[in-house]
């Protein structure tokens, strides 16, 4: 059994006007994702500012209240848990965001924000807990005697490595990791993902890595999901997306994502116009208005999931290419 | 042999802070000639930034020392409004934030059209019908409607582009493009990327960009400058620096960049931090952190050494007389 199950989740916010404050609109973020992720697992989601990928993270989480759709975890559905039976499941399930500057109380030592949570879920106090902050700290890399300095004392790097003991101090199973290396330099971030990959191994964590960064999801994720304009359109094992990518978007995302080497060509798809507003997306396949492979049915019917590829790794693609009925030959 | 267009001596470039002086930029050596694009890489804090906004004299740092020499001028010695016609003029800039380096209470027509009338003293109307032909040239839809619109009205791509039609406006022969695609997304980043290169092409213009982005750098650059602590540890062609890196530092940087072809192996992170400007080494800033560090290297800084033509790195490990003993 997956240890994450998402289906059907969707996330309209609400967008009020007019003279009465009313709803006048709605920014459809999210529509109609489904995922699973195995125990262990790393997924990465990916895609473009605005296409819904860190919406999908909070909801995971309940962070956010879906629209519509089902969250499981753990075997829990999350979202039809009351406050109490969730306040006791939240210990399993942690987030590291993107900003490990605003991320941290800048007025509370990095000791403080590790024991936090412990003590708010009674899991420990006193020498206990002192011991068990000093644990968190080395686990990160970071000398015990720092528990004791202010976020402003450190640099970037470690910092996120603060945030991390802070997630991991309640020892969770899933960690949502939301650009948690976006904001830092090559050296330092090379320093984290192996740091994120340790603890991994060693604590058996399961994580949902949301970036925009295709190299460092290219390492780091089992498997990939790629978003575009609230939805998913393709998602795979990571080395069969990045190989062998079927939709047109991945493509043209791979296609524009510059390798450090001079020796690797890089010839960009160029995709015309804009992505389209999500307060208002386009019928049918919401990436038909750009898409250089676009053909009847494409603005028309909203793509269902397919599968290509081998048994072994399967390979879903939300794309009227792959529906052999309507191909358009 | 001509002389090139930029040619940067010895910049040394201070900040007076309440901790004291805090040197930000330490002897930098730059050269770009005519229609080159040179790469200016390093990351957060070594000094590229400040020492392109040198070149512009656009920060509060305090020039210390050195020449910046710009078609035969001393653009650190030019008077304010001398140096406010190339501004502009002969150089143009693009910014990391597209967002804030537009001012967002007037029309983006007006925008480009005050620095063609400041420049080049165009009337009204042809400020009017030039800047339409620049929306046009850097890949605006609609441009007419464009003009009237004001910068909210526009994305982070979009936003970038008139950036770019204002920096063009008055064909610089240089083009200081700081960060230019790191707040845009891949796919749009590439289309700007493309766009630069086809106008550099078009106008014959060099191209001074300063990025973190190596990925960006080996697919635009012809000539890489690594930057470390302030210095420049490295300079050559993007093949010596991507093929032939011969500063520890390059090579520990490029190694710490996933590679596709070992995926899931650990990356070799470099161990440590950047030394704060306050507290830098005697020796070789980057010291502390180098596996390869030998007797020299904590008590000299090493000069840049040159190991093939037209590639050099400040690094005792390329001293000949040292390695022989």
């Amino acid at each position: 059994m997956p240890l994450v199950e998402v289906s059907g989740l969707r996330k309209y916010f609400p967008v009020r006007g007019g003279l009465l404050g009313g709803v006048v609109n709605q920014v459809r973020a999210v529509e109609d994702v489904s995922f699973t992720i195995k125990k262990g697992e790393t997924l990465g989601l990916v895609g473009e500012s605005g296409c819904g990928k860190t919406t999908v993270g909070r909801l995971l989480l309940r962070l956010l209240e879906p629209t519509a759709g089902s969250v499981r975890f753990a075997g829990h559905d999350l979202l039809k848990l009351e406050a109490e039976p969730l306040r006791r499941l939240r210990p399993r399930m942690q987030i590291i965001f993107q900003d490990p500057y605003s991320s941290l109380n800048p007025r509370r030592t990095v000791g403080d924000a590790i024991a936090e949570p412990i003590f708010v879920h009674g899991l420990a106090r006193g020498p206990e807990l002192d011991r068990k902050v000093s644990e968190l700290l080395e686990r990160v890399g970071l000398p015990a005697s720092y528990r004791s300095r202010y976020p402003h004392e450190f640099s970037g790097g470690q910092r996120q490595r603060v945030c991390i003991a802070r997630a991991l101090a309640l020892g969770p199973e899933l960690v949502v990791c939301d650009e948690a290396v976006s904001a830092l330099d090559i050296s330092i971030q090379a320093q984290i993902l192996n740091l994120l990959s340790d603890l991994q191994d060693e604590l058996g964590l399961t994580y949902l890595f949301i970036s925009h960064n295709l190299n460092v999801v290219r390492h780091i994720a089992d498997r990939i999901a790629v978003m575009y304009l609230g939805k998913l359109v393709e998602l795979s094992d990571a080395e069969s997306v990045f190989l062998n990518p079927q939709h047109p978007y991945t493509r043209a995302l791979l296609s524009a994502n510059p390798v450090p080497d001079p020796d690797v060509p890089l010839t960009p798809v160029m995709l015309s116009g804009e992505i389209p507003s999500p307060l208002n997306p386009p019928a049918g396949c919401r990436f038909h208005t750009r898409c250089p492979s676009a053909f009847e049915p494409c603005s028309k019917l909203v793509p269902e999931e397919r599968l290509t590829g081998a048994a072994a790794t399967p390979h879903s693609v939300w794309c009227h290419l792959y529906d052999d009925a309507q191909k358009s030959t | 042999m001509t002389s090139p267009l930029l040619s940067i001596r010895d910049l040394q470039v201070d900040f007076e802070t309440d901790a004291g002086r805090v040197p930000a930029v330490r002897g930098v050596d730059l050269d770009v000639e005519a229609g080159q694009t040179v790469a200016l890489v390093g990351e957060s804090g070594s000094g590229k930034s400040v020492t392109a906004l040198s070149v512009m004299r656009l920060m509060s740092g305090r020039v210390a020392g050195g020449h910046i020499d710009f078609r035969g001028k001393d653009l650190a010695s030019l008077s304010e409004s001398e140096m406010r016609r190339i501004r502009g003029g002969q150089i143009g800039m693009i910014f990391q934030e597209p967002m804030t380096s537009l001012n967002p209470v007037f029309k983006i027509g007006r925008q480009i059209e005050e620095v063609l009338a400041l420049h080049q003293q165009l009337a009204p109307t042809a400020a009017r019908a030039q800047a339409l032909e620049l929306l046009k040239r850097v890949g605006i839809p609609s441009p007419e409607t464009r003009l009237d619109q004001y910068p909210h009205e526009l994305s982070g791509g979009m936003k970038q582009r008139v950036m770019i039609a204002i920096a063009i406006a008055c064909r610089p022969a240089l083009l200081i493009a700081d960060e230019p695609t790191t707040a845009l997304d891949v796919t749009i980043q590439a289309q700007i990327m493309v766009l630069l290169r086809s106008l550099q092409q078009e106008l014959g213009m060099a191209v001074l960009l300063i990025t973190h982005d190596l990925g960006v750098v080996a697919h635009f650059a012809e000539r890489v400058n690594v930057m470390y602590a302030g210095k420049i540890v490295e300079h050559g062609s993007v093949r010596d620096i991507f093929k032939r890196p011969a500063h520890p530092y390059t090579r520990a940087l490029l190694g710490a960049l996933p590679d596709p072809s070992a995926r899931a192996q650990r990356l070799e992170a470099i161990p440590g931090r950047v030394p704060s400007p306050t507290q830098l080494p005697a020796g070789c800033a980057f010291c502390a952190r180098c596996k390869h560090a030998f007797e020299p290297c904590a008590g000299k800084q090493p000069p840049l050494f040159e190991v093939a033509t037209g590639h050099a790195a400040a690094c005792w490990l390329h001293d000949a007389t040292l390695r022989r003993s």
